[in-house]
């Protein structure tokens, strides 16, 4: 095929593509419409049913909390294969990097990054804190909760203390956290089950305030759980690929 | 306060809020092929970042605080933090 014959293969592609293209958007419905009345259902009685006023929250945990377990897990086992597929394998010894020209001096962090990062490591873990256990009553929850905890983690790195970093989110306790935020949102549903009701039922009690910190069961306590489950597992990828950065593996002989 | 802050943006001028919501659009779709055309990978990840806070805007903008969060914390700082790292391994790897 010559490459004129090839252009005019591909201008006719790109013809019929373009056609169709604009019959379908003359087709879509007008900017803004909602056609379903699912939406309009929860939206009615989403907050007389659970006591939650964050009602994006009320729908991952309680509607489709079944859903939302599937995610958790799919993140569950990235960090886990993150962790496996990095892993200090046997027979391997480390050691710190450094640097291979040596007429080259690397700058260390500067007093600026290091002061503000240090700064920052307190009101981000408290704003993660917060997204994570506020999800019933407004818009946050425990996905958003937990990376804005790690990046508070992350934060302590960015200061210059990697041996820190490394100190408080060791992989143990990071796996250990991690399993129980994941087993726990499992195990709730399990309960529900050995209540002789459907899996992830709200068992708990919902308060007698929309919109209190204490209502909506267990969406409250699955938002938490999911909070402690994501920020461990991006802690453990973030630190198996620093590990990877700053420290130097060959095969010892 | 809430209800107040509520009323007010229900009596705001209809335009306003389109407005915005064309001009996030349009950010974004510059934003994007600006990912696209910095060629040096370094760089690619900071207009990521950048992109990732217009995507942030974006969804505010169109009411979804739930995922402004999500991709505020996950494309701008957690995605970028992760390329760097790659980044830096694989550099050293070829010097």
């Amino acid at each position: 095929m010559t490459p004129a014959v090839r252009r005019w293969v591909f201008l006719a592609g790109v013809a019929g593509l373009a056609a169709f293209y604009l019959w379908g958007l003359t087709g879509l419905p007008r900017f803004g419409s909602y056609p379903g009345p699912y939406g309009d259902v929860i939206n009615r009685i989403a907050v007389a049913q659970t006591n939650a006023t964050g009602v994006v929250s009320a729908i991952n945990f309680e509607y489709r909390g079944f859903d939302t377990i599937g995610e958790e897990f799919i993140l569950f086992a990235a960090a886990i294969g993150t962790a496996t597929v990095l892993r200090h394998l046997r027979g391997e010894r480390e050691r710190a990097a450094r640097d291979e020209a040596m007429d080259r001096t690397v700058p260390p962090a500067s007093e600026a990054v290091r002061m503000v990062s240090l700064l920052l490591v307190g009101p981000t873990v408290l704003v993660g804190w917060y997204l994570a256990s506020h999800a019933q009553t407004s818009p946050s929850g425990g996905f958003q909760g937990g990376v804005v905890l790690a990046t508070g983690f992350i934060l302590i790195y960015l200061a210059g203390e990697f041996l820190v970093f490394k100190r408080i989110s060791p992989v143990d306790v990071t796996d250990a956290v991690g399993a129980v935020g994941a087993g726990g949102f499992a195990a709730v549903g399990v309960t529900a089950v050995a209540m002789g009701l459907p899996y992830l039922f709200n068992f708990l009690p919902l308060g007698s305030t929309p919109g209190a910190v204490s209502s909506s069961g267990t969406i409250a306590l699955i938002s938490f759980l999911v909070g402690i489950e994501v920020a461990a597992a991006f802690v453990l990828i973030v630190s198996e690929l620093l590990e990877q950065t700053l420290l130097f593996r060959q095969e010892s002989r | 306060m809430s209800a107040l802050a509520a009323a007010a943006r229900y009596t705001a001028p209809l335009g306003l809020m389109d407005a915005l919501q064309v001009t996030i659009l349009v950010l974004v779709a510059a934003g994007a092929t600006g990912v696209v055309l910095v060629r040096d990978p370094a760089r690619q990840v900071i207009a990521l970042s950048v992109y990732g806070v217009l995507l942030a805007v974006l969804f505010l903008a169109f009411q979804a605080p739930d995922v402004t969060l999500s991709e505020l914390t996950v494309g701008a700082v957690v995605l970028p933090i992760l390329l760097v790292l790659t980044l830096a391994k694989v550099r050293r790897r070829e010097e």
